[in-house]
């Protein structure tokens, strides 16, 4: 699996992603925003961090970045895309998904493992999960309250493009478990088409039992499994 | 080249049209005595111009120049095997084995957090940043020790919440984990609160670099952001005591950050370092272009030639003067090589930044500053960074601590019976109570190596690609050092180190942060003196050398002290991090063993603070050879992997320890049973704050084993109790006394104290 981490100025877990990916025995390579072309690759990831320092709105200046146009058009021919954190909020930005992640209803940032649970185990990014499976994943985040109009929601629900979901220990989506006010308690969608996955939880540190959780390399291995050699 | 004495002399330097006449109202604004600006003259061989005077006025501060700490801080053991640079570079390196070199480094924003506490503990955190990554290494941790009045004013929560938010905001933002530290709150701080942030940075041995000019010919650059008209004099204001009006008058000299230019600074400097094609490297920090030119040059023994018409900046008119002392964040000086000045501006070209040729090395040993080729200053350099006169002041005890201490506490100490109700009271005192309301709104887990998150008693993050990690702590007991200035030091250490014990960590070395009152008051001098004297016992016993810190002194308001703070921000290295130990009981069943003794010293209690609102007695006595018979005894336990916890004994005594071991993350909560049967009165047993004790637990099949080190350290332990599970309660008995609470509600007592004071309607800032 060849995967394009791309590198935002103020992007800040793109060293995280990339550990993540060699670690399942992908290859990642570092994109900067500045470079263009993504041919070649089975995946591209949009990593967490304060790109551009979150200033006007996070991801707003980022998704206006020269590599966006080819993640775009990535996105467009089908190939996968997922955003985590800030990767989330520039997709949002960009159009690539529908809706909006605005300030955590508490107004504060958040730093803490979370629990969710995997709505949909069919997407090629988590496959390895069962559905309904309980997930502990750290959060860090100030701008994770996923909002968008009441059209948008229904059909969220509706087409069942909600992936992640937060919940107490036990898989139930209470308000208690919600860190940020998203609007049932949503963590991750994807895209109607099923290529495009964005996420607020950093699955990319619950890699490890030193680090508290290996929760999140179900989400690697699956995309090794689903899209080595996807691209040609 | 010059001498300390400045036989080299200053060339004649006309005055600059506008600048004002040097009199002796306007050397005394300058922060300068009569004797001082003497020497001033002196150095120079003639009168200096004002742009001079303002350069001496910052390099001779107290916060440049340590004029009223450097004797004493001579007195510091600096020097051990694994130690690679110990004090007067940007920060403190230690070999952490396996060809990975460690830099840490501590500093204080003390005055610009208390009157503008955003931005002041942000930048604060910026500026620590900066230490380390010009030394070559990368950010891998944070770690912050702060000290702010009661809660009990909105004033002290407005300061709090800026606080918490401005470290948060800017180390999220550069994406450095926060991983522990320390948060005080006593009425010692009202006015002035402690805010001091540490930095560990990871390297590769070969990748240090060194903040020096070398090689004459070789060509200065200013990189990162551009000199504005913010935080000019901010040294000389941290050298001063605060008052009333301090706020509004002295907003302009606080800096303002930037985290976003900080993090590409932090990547083009790392990628600047290993391009080779710079020499040296240093931050804009205190004094900004003035200390960082001086500071290098002087320590290459070199000259430098600048040119202040060269200096990007922000807006037009600004004067040499002004350009020289601003304080703007998120700037670097570097040495490039002759003829790669095109390689440095190429690769901050490509994080977005500027850089610019500002001067050149020199052979002449001068601090030379020209505003567009005609010379503004002309200073010997070693003078200004070496010459700073430096003073032994007059130290006496005060009478007032003479009286605290002396008080009788008999009456404090006759409560039995049930003290469930004083636990609990205890346990949600927001010095006791968890800190989770703080950590949470740091980010604590990026850079995927956090082995241990803050709220135990050390932060731990792994050394990737390696089985080692690096611990850290930052502790310090201001009511204590402030009853007895070289007992509290030395517990400080002592506390430090029992903390990375506790996770399984090997005290390595320290830095520290000394907040103290105005040393020109005979007491606060003594303070100064007896507590750099424990500190120093403490790290030649422990051999925990101190590789650098940070002096802040007159932290005064309308002329009252803070305690006496000397933060030790002590590191240690864990060779295997399956051999981590945490705080939290983890299986009903475990057997509880204290190691060490009950003494049942009650001086500088919590429990006095919270029963009886008073900070007074003999603090806890301290014997450095039984500690550090403790630390290798718990070492060993967490080495042979016979441990399941450990967790040091500190504020709240005993019972707070068992407590937060019970509720660990809060997810699950046990209980215990424990009994302790000491020859004391039951409020010394379960609050007492005696030093050398850790509770630990263990498997009980482990427990000879444990029991077994402990007496060959010649350290006193004992099975105090059990793990037991959540719903069989947590119950502790001394004598005729008990506690029997339920952990769920010890739970909510213990995190939902400082969230609800901050939440509450009436805690909407000042």
């Amino acid at each position: 699996m060849k995967v394009a981490v791309v590198t935002f100025p103020g992007s800040n877990c793109d060293y995280d992603l990339y550990k993540a990916v060699q670690q399942v025995g992908g290859t990642p390579t570092f994109v900067w925003h500045r470079d263009r072309g993504l041919e070649g690759y089975d995946a591209v990831f949009l990593p967490g961090g304060f790109s551009y320092g979150d200033y006007l709105r996070p991801g707003a200046i980022a998704h206006l970045s020269p590599v966006m146009e080819d993640v775009i058009a990535f996105a467009r021919s089908g190939g996968p895309v997922l955003g985590i954190c800030n990767g989330f909020q520039v997709m949002c930005e960009a159009g690539l998904l529908p809706g909006a992640l605005v300030r955590n209803a508490e107004i504060k940032f958040r730093s803490h493992d979370i629990f969710v649970r995997v709505e949909r185990a069919d997407t090629p990014f988590t496959s390895h999960y069962e559905q309904g499976q309980v997930l502990r994943i750290p959060i860090a985040h100030g701008d994770g309250n996923y909002e968008a109009d009441e059209e948008t929601l229904r059909r969220l629900e509706g087409e069942n493009q909600i992936v992640f979901r937060y919940t107490d220990a036990a898989g139930e989506p209470t308000e208690a478990s919600n860190p940020n006010g998203s609007h049932a308690n949503i963590a991750g969608i994807v895209n109607a088409e099923g290529n495009v996955l964005g996420m607020m939880p950093h699955p990319e540190r619950a890699m490890e039992s030193v680090l508290g959780s290996t929760d999140g390399v179900g989400m690697f291995t699956s995309m090794l499994a689903n899209l080595s050699g996807a691209a040609g | 080249m010059s001498t300390a004495d400045g036989v080299a002399t200053a060339s004649r330097v006309p005055p600059r049209e506008g600048d004002p006449e040097i009199t002796p109202e306007l050397v005394a604004e300058h922060g300068l005595s009569v004797d001082e600006y003497e020497r001033v003259r002196k150095v120079m061989g003639r009168d200096p111009t004002f742009t001079e005077l303002g350069v001496f006025s910052a390099m001779w501060s107290e916060h440049c120049g340590y004029k009223n700490s450097k004797r004493l801080l001579r007195l510091l053991p600096t020097k051990a095997p694994w130690v690679i640079q110990g004090p007067g570079e940007n920060a403190g390196v230690i070999d952490v084995g396996d060809g990975y070199a460690l830099a840490f480094k501590i500093e204080s924003h003390n005055h610009p957090s208390a009157v503008e506490p955003y931005q002041g503990a942000a930048t604060g955190v910026g500026g620590i940043l900066r230490d380390i990554f010009t030394m070559g290494a990368r950010p891998v941790a944070v770690l912050d020790s702060l000290r702010f009045g009661d809660l009990d004013t909105p004033r002290v929560r407005y300061l709090f919440e800026g606080v918490v938010r401005g470290i948060g905001d800017y180390g999220n933002c550069m994406g450095i984990p926060n991983i522990g530290g320390e948060v005080v709150f006593d009425r010692g701080y009202e006015g002035n609160p402690i805010v001091n942030a540490m930095c560990l940075g990871l390297m590769k041995k070969e990748d240090l670099i060194t903040a020096s000019a070398t090689g004459v010919g070789n060509t200065l650059m200013a990189v990162g952001a551009r000199t504005g008209r913010d935080g000019i004099h901010g040294a000389t204001f941290a050298s001063e005591e605060l008052s009333d009006d301090s706020d509004e008058a002295s907003r302009p000299r606080v800096q303002v950050g930037d985290p976003f230019t900080e993090k590409l600074l932090l990547e083009a400097s790392l990628e600047l370092i290993k391009s080779g094609a710079i020499l040296g490297i240093q931050d804009m920090g205190a004094a900004g272009i003035t200390s960082s030119a001086s500071e290098m040059a002087g320590r290459a023994g070199n000259g430098v030639e600048i040119d202040m018409a060269l200096v990007p900046v922000r807006e037009e008119g600004m004067t040499p003067y002004e350009i020289l002392l601003s304080e703007s964040q998120e700037r670097m000086l570097v040495v490039a090589e002759k003829g790669r000045e095109d390689e440095v501006t190429r690769i901050l070209e490509k994080w977005e930044l500027e850089a610019a040729v500002i001067g050149t090395v020199t052979d002449d040993g001068l601090f030379r500053v020209l505003e567009g080729g005609q010379v503004v200053a002309d200073i010997p350099a070693l003078p200004l960074t070496d010459g700073c006169p430096t003073y032994e002041r007059e130290g006496v005890e005060g009478e007032e601590v003479q009286k605290l201490r002396a008080m009788d506490l008999t009456e404090h100490l006759i409560p039995e019976g049930d003290l469930t109700p004083t636990f609990l009271m205890l346990l949600g005192s927001p010095n006791v109570a968890s800190k989770r309301w703080v950590y949470e709104q740091y980010d604590t887990t990026v850079r995927t190596s956090t082995a241990i998150r803050p709220g135990g008693d050390a932060g731990v993050v792994r050394i990737r690609g390696t089985k080692r990690a690096v611990a850290a702590t930052a502790d310090c007991n201001g009511r204590f050092v402030y009853l007895s200035p070289r007992t509290g030091a030395k517990i400080a250490v002592a506390e430090a180190a029992r903390n990375l014990v506790c996770v399984g960590a090997l005290p390595t070395a320290i830095t520290n942060n000394l907040n103290f009152g105005n040393p020109l008051k005979p007491h606060i001098y003594f303070q100064l003196r007896e507590a750099v004297l424990g500190m120093a016992e403490a790290c030649e016993m422990f051999e925990t050398p101190v590789t650098g810190g940070n002096v802040s002194l007159f932290n005064e308001t309308d002329g009252r002290a803070i305690y006496p703070t000397p933060v030790i921000g002590m590191v240690g290295v864990v060779e295997d991090v399956d051999t981590l130990v945490q705080h939290a009981f983890r299986e009903p069943g475990d057997d509880i063993v204290l190691l060490g003794e009950n003494l049942g010293e009650m001086g500088g209690s919590e429990y006095l603070y919270v029963t009886a609102d008073l900070v007074a007695g003999e603090p806890p006595t301290v014997d450095l050879g039984a500690e550090r018979e403790l630390q290798q005894a718990v070492l060993r336990m967490a080495h042979e992997q016979l441990l399941r916890s450990a967790h040091d004994c500190s504020e709240g005594g005993i019972a707070c320890t068992l407590a937060e071991a019970a509720i660990g993350n809060g997810e699950q909560p046990l209980g215990v049973e424990v009994s302790l049967d000491d020859d004391l009165r039951p409020v010394q047993s379960l609050f007492a704050e005696s030093q050398g004790r850790i509770v630990v637990s263990c498997a009980p099949s482990s427990t000879d084993a444990v029991l077994a080190i402990a007496e060959e350290h010649g350290v006193r332990a004992r099975r105090i109790g059990q793990v037991k599970p959540g719903e069989e309660g947590f119950s502790v008995t001394a004598r005729d006394a008990s506690i029997a609470a339920d952990p769920k509600a010890m739970t909510a007592a213990y995190f939902g104290a400082i969230p609800g004071i901050m939440n509450a309607p009436s805690a909407t800032g000042a």
